[in-house]
């Protein structure tokens, strides 16, 4: 009698928390792989499709699907290691085969050169460049991510990638070129009043 | 706070951890009066002065500009306006090296001054107390009063904080080496001040004003203690001489026994902290109309040949200092702007005074000897026991190295106040605070790139979404118009076998067509009424008629139409 009790008693129990968990299975359902969404934001968003992968996206679910972390040259050393960290893998040198990684550079576009032919504008994968058909464009340079792929489709090659330049606020304190400062007198005019 | 108010009520002085006693060598630049350097050919003034933004030009190059004139508008209270030194014309607004350990250009206003030292018109207020706070407030801002101790914080904004204040504390520390520049404003304009500090009470609403001054200045202490004795809620605090006991925070925990949270402010201790020179400046500003043109400067080091203090207008060059304070340079001299401490070497020697300069020190190589070989770090800890703010200086430059900056941020590198203790006692000279300012910038660097990738992917999603919509809205139209044109064809198929009997629509256009050229034929054929002329121009047109044949020809071809449509009628 008590066997058949148990055996009734433990039904039960798993009838309800069976019920429990297919509730909360589709209550709490998570849409998308959380994981993708934790390397993406990690990847620097540049959509440049230096990784071979059209996009950020793409590249982040490819790591997700165990891609190797190394194909970023834009993110660098920094994204590999926060990507190792993530994964749980170790830490590699950027992949050569997909470039390397550079200063920050964004694109200007010499504008008296500028047919107007949009197609700058159609590769741009952030929206980063004004113009229209037969009129001049122009890069909206706090928007541009550096990713270079406008630089190919312009049929007269009027868009340079130029570097960033150095402002106080992302100024670096250079240890090296402190000290040579101090030794170096043709860097330092101070030195030169005599 | 009660805790507070008992330990500052008893007058004691307590301690923080660490600190330093390095060599003070104030003197002898703090035994020399107050001097006044004339004008600088040329004065030159950095939009932006102090943290924030800075402020829009308002002068255009020639302009001819009156003492104390405004040249900057700030921007919504975020910055503070610049002022003319003296006057004289705008002669360029142009890009020039900042005082900054970076030398970088930025935007700066230059002005060659006339001579006349003309003021513009000024209005002085000795009855402050009349005034409402806020309209005090606004004179502070509009004077460009800047904190003059360190960071450069605008102070009316420092001020402005809607919490109740019990204590005011006034910084007349100057705890840094070399430096007095606070100490001779002291002796000098002990009066000044304390008006300065009266009406900073008065903004503040604050119950008591205690004024810091290190043991090591017995002058300034006397000319102070005296300018106080008239006010009850004043009260003097001697500090024992410690660097940095002038850090806002160490302040702080000396004078009320407490510490100030980390990524705290000190008012919400309902502590606020002002330096002298900014008490002082906060006098001219509001009593005497006189915004913030002019500083203190401390000119010193075995390299200068008359060593003290002077009032620097804001903009005079560094190397117009240094003419005047008799410059002897050594090989490889090196300027330094500020303390020997906090203060950085100057990449260039024609970078201005501004509201944050307080001492250029030209030190001979015996007296500061440059830097030595970095060595190994020997874990000897000394760095840990003078720190003030009780960090890890080995760890946090262990991490600065690893660049491991998540890290860094959880050893609490932003309460690092970049004193340079720790650089001070290493035995193994290790620039520490290069590796942690480093290390700031960077983390600083990511969190905008970190922003910025944000912002890229919002527009690169958004681009998606944009492509995918005009995509489906071509496709949609592709299939609208194909459904159209399949509809027509249904119902041509259904219109053919009714030709006859339908009458609108397309085909019984053609039908009508049809019917009328089989009529015309018939016309012709039966010869009926026709004119001559009509015949002639149906069947041979010639090209070369006159306009009055044509005309008749026309008329004659619209009559037969006519005459056709009726016949097909009657059929």
């Amino acid at each position: 009698m008590s066997f058949v009790v148990g055996l009734i008693a433990i039904g039960a129990l798993a009838l309800i928390f069976g019920l429990i968990l297919g509730f909360a299975a589709i209550k709490f359902k998570v849409e998308s792989d959380p994981i993708v969404d934790q390397i993406d934001e990690i990847l620097p968003q540049t959509q440049c499709g230096q990784c071979g992968y059209p996009g950020c996206r793409p590249y982040a679910e490819a790591i997700a699907n165990g891609d190797e972390i190394n194909k970023c040259p834009p993110g660098g050393e920094t994204t590999i290691k926060k990507l190792a960290d993530l994964m749980g893998v170790e830490a590699k040198p950027l992949d050569a085969a997909h470039g390397e990684e550079s200063v920050k550079k964004v694109a200007i576009i010499r504008e008296d050169e500028c047919i107007g032919c949009t197609k700058c504008i159609q590769a741009c994968p952030v929206d980063a460049i004004l113009g229209a058909a037969k009129q001049m464009h122009t890069v909206i340079e706090h928007e541009c991510t550096g990713c270079d792929l406008c630089v190919e489709p312009c049929p007269v090659d009027c868009i340079d990638m130029v570097e960033v330049e150095a402002k106080p606020e992302t100024w670096q304190w250079n240890l090296d070129s402190v000290k040579q400062n101090i030794h170096k007198a043709d860097t330092i005019p101070v030195k030169l009043v005599e | 706070m009660q805790d507070i108010k008992q330990f500052v009520e008893s007058g004691q002085i307590a301690r923080f951890p660490g600190g330093i006693h390095p060599p003070e060598r104030k003197q002898p630049a703090s035994e020399q009066p107050l001097r006044r350097i004339p004008y600088a050919n040329e004065l030159i003034l950095p939009l932006r002065q102090h943290i924030g933004v800075s402020g829009q030009c308002t002068v255009r190059e020639g302009d001819h500009v009156l003492k104390g004139q405004p040249l900057t508008d700030a921007v919504l209270h975020q910055g503070l306006p610049l002022h003319a030194p003296t006057s004289g014309t705008v002669k360029a607004i142009e890009q020039r090296p900042m005082s900054h350990a970076s030398g970088l250009p930025e935007q700066a206003i230059v002005i060659s001054p006339d001579g006349h030292d003309q003021w513009r018109e000024r209005q002085p207020l000795p009855d402050y107390q009349q005034r409402d706070k806020a309209e005090l407030l606004d004179i502070i801002q509009a004077a460009g009063v800047a904190g003059l101790g360190g960071a450069g914080f605008p102070t009316s904004q420092k001020l402005a904080q809607q919490k109740p204040v019990s204590y005011l504390i006034i910084n007349g520390v100057e705890c840094e080496p070399y430096i007095c520049a606070d100490d001779r404003l002291m002796r000098e304009h002990a009066r000044d001040i304390v008006l300065g500090m009266r009406i900073l009470a008065y903004i503040t609403g604050a119950d008591k004003t205690l004024l810091a001054i290190e043991d090591n200045k017995p002058e300034a202490i006397a000319s102070m203690h005296q300018a106080i004795s008239e006010y009850s809620d004043i009260e003097l605090r001697v500090v024992p001489t410690k660097y940095p006991s002038g850090g806002e925070k160490q302040l702080i925990q000396l004078l009320t026994g407490h510490e100030v949270p980390s990524k705290q402010l000190p008012i919400e201790m309902g502590v606020i902290m002002q330096n002298v020179g900014t008490a002082f400046a906060v006098k001219e500003a509001v009593i005497d109309d006189k915004p913030l043109i002019e500083r203190v400067v401390t000119l010193t080091g075995e390299c200068i040949e008359h060593p003290g203090n002077v009032w620097a207008p804001l903009g005079t060059p560094v190397d117009a200092l240094l003419d005047f304070a008799g410059f002897k340079p050594e090989q490889q001299q090196r300027v330094i702007m500020g303390g020997p401490m906090m203060g950085f070497t100057l990449p260039i020697t024609a970078v201005p005074v501004i509201k944050t300069t307080n001492c250029i020190l030209v030190p001979s190589t015996e007296e500061l000897p440059p830097p030595g070989d970095e060595m190994a770090c020997i874990r000897c800890g000394a760095c840990a026991e003078v720190c003030p703010a009780s960090l890890q200086p080995q760890q946090l430059q262990w991490l600065a190295k690893a660049k491991d900056y998540p890290a860094l941020e959880d050893n609490n590198l932003f309460d690092c106040i970049e004193c340079g203790a720790c650089a001070f006692v290493c035995p193994s000279e290790i620039p520490l605070v290069h590796y942690y300012r480093q290390a700031k910038s960077q983390i600083r660097n990511q969190a905008r790139e970190q922003a910025k990738a944000e912002l890229a992917k919002q527009r690169f999603e958004a681009r998606q979404a944009r492509l995918e919509r005009e995509k489906e809205e071509r496709l949609e139209r592709h299939r609208k118009a194909a459904e159209a044109r399949k509809q027509m064809q249904q119902q041509k198929a259904q219109d053919a076998p009714e030709q006859e009997s339908n009458n609108d629509g397309k085909s019984s256009a053609v039908a009508a067509a049809i019917a009328r050229a089989k009529a015309k034929k018939a016309a012709q054929e039966g010869g009926s009424a026709g004119s001559e002329a009509s015949d002639e121009a149906t069947t041979q047109p010639r090209p070369a008629q006159d306009k009055s044949a044509a005309v008749a020809a026309a008329i004659a071809r619209a009559k037969k139409k006519k005459q056709a449509r009726d016949q097909e009628d009657k059929q």
